[in-house]
């Protein structure tokens, strides 16, 4: 693979230091107030606490998700995942299946949704170190198994209900005055912040990320890290299938595939480079709390389709520009 | 076209190395001949001259989809814009033929026009990509979603027909042979051409190590913006022929097709890591991909089986395909 060859070992180049102003965090933070600001001068009571709320539930679905995007990602080796999106619809799909409506079978939905994700995510890993398939390609394929599997049950069996107390906790305030799902990814953020700062296996994602071989020198269990990190984004995605149940009631085609790209343009946006081996998950998370809010805007705005999608691309492609971009032949 | 030949151990290995080193797309064409053969164990039929070129009018789109995909792989670069590209090129000729009269002159004019619109998207892919030193990934994807938005405003709702000049020509003949047969002519002559030219070999170049093309006075940044605007005028030509398939305009016909020319590409043997492959390999992954969605339907699949046996069969030829080429180049 290229991986050795491409990774430059030129030292950091020297950066102009605005202080904590150019931290990626923080250029999201500004960039979500701003936007919080011209939603409320576009549309008044669009910063309101319910519409905030409300863009908040959606974007910890989002959020979700770009969790385990953001651990393959910051994994390195050109570390990606295309299936996130096919393993939504199919958690969305079993969970509604095995729960049908019933709230003794959430318990049951979520263990059978983590499994499949885990499953699919494991094999995408394996792949990936086994086989050495590079991730793009591993997880291309495997989303095209997905989809064919989706249009399988689809056939089979109805698309399920959600159980009553799922969309309670997505939906309803639950603790606080914010509802279930808000508290759970608050506590993933938490969890994440944890393991990527504070212990080994945190550590060696890094380690992994920023020097595959150097790590594998220094006794680092590579292929047993990238199986788990593809894994946990198995995990992660049904999570957020079994809470998209919950957020729409019903599952229906597909409903997964608005994240696939999203979900990678939240880790960037958060300051992990699609390079790995740097960023975290607290710059992702407003990443994704960013993104939701642009298109917020863009619907609550009055122009047709065709305008709204324009001006998501543009502003996709200027917000990139305040995010690491590549470096010069020169440096 | 391989990029560099490294130097060769051994004797009896190294000569299939050095073929492989040649003719990247070789595992690619083993697989389609078997492909080809087990289509025509299942349905003789399908092995039919009449057979074949249906196949070849349905997947020619998905063909030049690949190899515009193909020339920013070279470069290690990689467009998830091609089917939007596709996509504005078609609902933007149909637009342009049906305001000028669907005469054979506003047929002419369409496809200039459409040509433009390819090279203009693909001009802006490479300069966001490699002036403004974007990841292509997520570069791209937005500019997809720009381009998506262009082709709603063109024609907000699919369905506006093309003129029977158009589509009659395309599935027609021309001297009793099928005019898709030329093209496909057509296009293996401009393959041979631009494999040989000096922009092929420069986007290898970069793809295999840009640094050192840099510094051996490459322009890559220009190098890069070429390949992406080669692979938007690729798209054009592939709207023309989703636009002669299906007869209308639909804004986003093409998007599906994005990442189906990713893995045409890999099935074909380039590397994505860039500097490794051929374009003629992107062709026949394209094939490929039309052939194991043929075969499964001929073997009986219930059809709500399909497109899982189809996911399957090509995540394994995806598979196999690197695993042999690998192995062939290690």
């Amino acid at each position: 693979m290229s991986a050795d060859t491409t990774r430059s070992d030129a030292p950091p180049r020297p950066r102009l230091r605005l202080g904590a102003l150019k931290a990626p965090v923080v250029v999201a933070l500004i960039l979500i107030v701003a936007l919080l600001a011209l939603g409320e001068a576009l549309s008044p009571g669009f910063a309101s606490f319910e519409q905030i709320l409300r863009l908040l539930i959606v974007a910890a679905l989002l959020g979700i998700v770009a969790a385990g995007q953001n651990l393959v990602i910051l994994g390195g080796r050109e570390g990606i995942d295309l299936s996130v999106g096919g393993v939504v619809s199919l958690s969305a799909i079993v969970a509604g299946n095995v729960m049908n409506g019933a709230d003794g079978g959430i318990a049951m939905a979520i263990l059978a949704c983590v499994a499949t994700g885990a499953l699919f995510g494991a094999f995408n890993g394996l792949g990936v170190t086994l086989l050495r398939i590079p991730p793009l390609v591993m997880t291309l394929g495997m989303l095209g198994v997905l989809q064919g599997l989706l249009v399988v049950i689809r056939q089979g069996i109805p698309s399920g209900r959600a159980a009553p107390a799922l969309s309670e906790f997505v939906t309803r305030p639950f603790l606080l005055g914010l509802p279930g799902i808000i508290w759970l990814w608050i506590a993933i953020g938490l969890v994440m912040a944890f393991v990527l700062k504070r212990t080994v296996f945190g550590h060696r994602i890094y380690a992994i990320g920023s020097n595959e071989h150097a790590a594998y020198m220094a006794g680092v269990p590579v292929r047993t890290m990238r199986v788990a990190l593809f894994t946990l984004s198995g995990v992660f995605a049904a999570i957020a299938g079994i809470c998209l149940l919950g957020y729409s009631g019903s599952s229906f085609a597909n409903v997964g595939e608005q994240y696939m790209l999203p979900s990678i343009i939240a880790v960037v946006f958060g300051g992990t480079p699609l390079a790995g081996g740097r960023g975290g998950y607290t710059g992702t998370m407003a990443g994704a709390v960013l993104l939701v809010i642009l298109q917020s805007i863009l619907t609550t705005v009055n122009i047709d389709e065709s305008g709204r999608q324009m001006v998501f691309g543009a502003t996709l492609l200027v917000l990139m520009l305040f995010y690491g971009r590549g470096r010069t032949m020169r440096a | 076209m391989a990029s560099v030949s490294s130097p060769v151990h051994g004797a009896a290995p190294g000569r299939l190395k050095r073929l492989f080193e040649r003719y990247p797309f070789l595992p690619a064409l083993v697989i389609l001949v078997v492909l080809l053969a087990l289509n025509g164990v299942f349905a003789p039929n399908s092995l039919s001259f009449r057979a074949l070129t249906g196949l070849l009018s349905t997947y020619l789109a998905l063909m030049l989809l690949s190899v515009a995909q193909a020339y920013v792989v070279f470069a290690s670069d990689i467009d998830l814009s091609v089917g939007a590209i596709a996509s504005l090129v078609n609902v933007t000729i149909i637009v342009v033929m049906q305001q000028l009269g669907g005469g054979v002159p506003s047929v002419l004019l369409a496809l200039a026009v459409g040509l433009a619109v390819g090279l203009a998207c693909g001009l802006a892919n490479g300069i966001v990509v490699a002036a403004l030193r974007l990841q292509p990934i997520v570069a791209t994807f937005a500019t997809s979603i720009f381009f998506t938005g262009l082709a709603l405003y063109v024609l907000p709702v699919a369905g506006t027909p093309a003129p029977a000049v158009f589509w009659r020509t395309y599935g027609g003949r021309l001297l009793g042979v099928p005019f898709v047969v030329y093209l496909a002519l057509g296009l293996a002559l401009v393959l041979y051409l631009l494999a040989r030219s000096r922009l092929a070999t420069q986007l290898l170049a970069v793809g295999d190590d840009a640094q050192a093309a840099y510094q051996s006075g490459l322009p890559v940044t220009l190098i890069r913006i070429k390949g992406y605007a080669l692979c938007g005028l690729f798209a054009a030509l592939a709207a023309f022929c989703i636009t002669g398939d299906t007869a209308s305009g639909d804004p986003l016909v093409g998007g599906k097709m994005t990442l189906l020319s990713v893995a045409a590409v890999v099935l074909g043997g380039c590397a994505l890591s860039g500097g490794f492959g051929t374009a003629i390999g992107a062709v026949l992954g394209a094939l490929i991909i039309g052939l194991i969605n043929s075969l499964v339907f001929f073997v009986g699949t219930p059809s709500e089986w399909q497109n899982l046996v189809q996911g399957l069969a090509i995540l394994v030829a995806l598979m196999v395909g690197i695993m042999v080429s690998r192995r062939a180049r290690a």
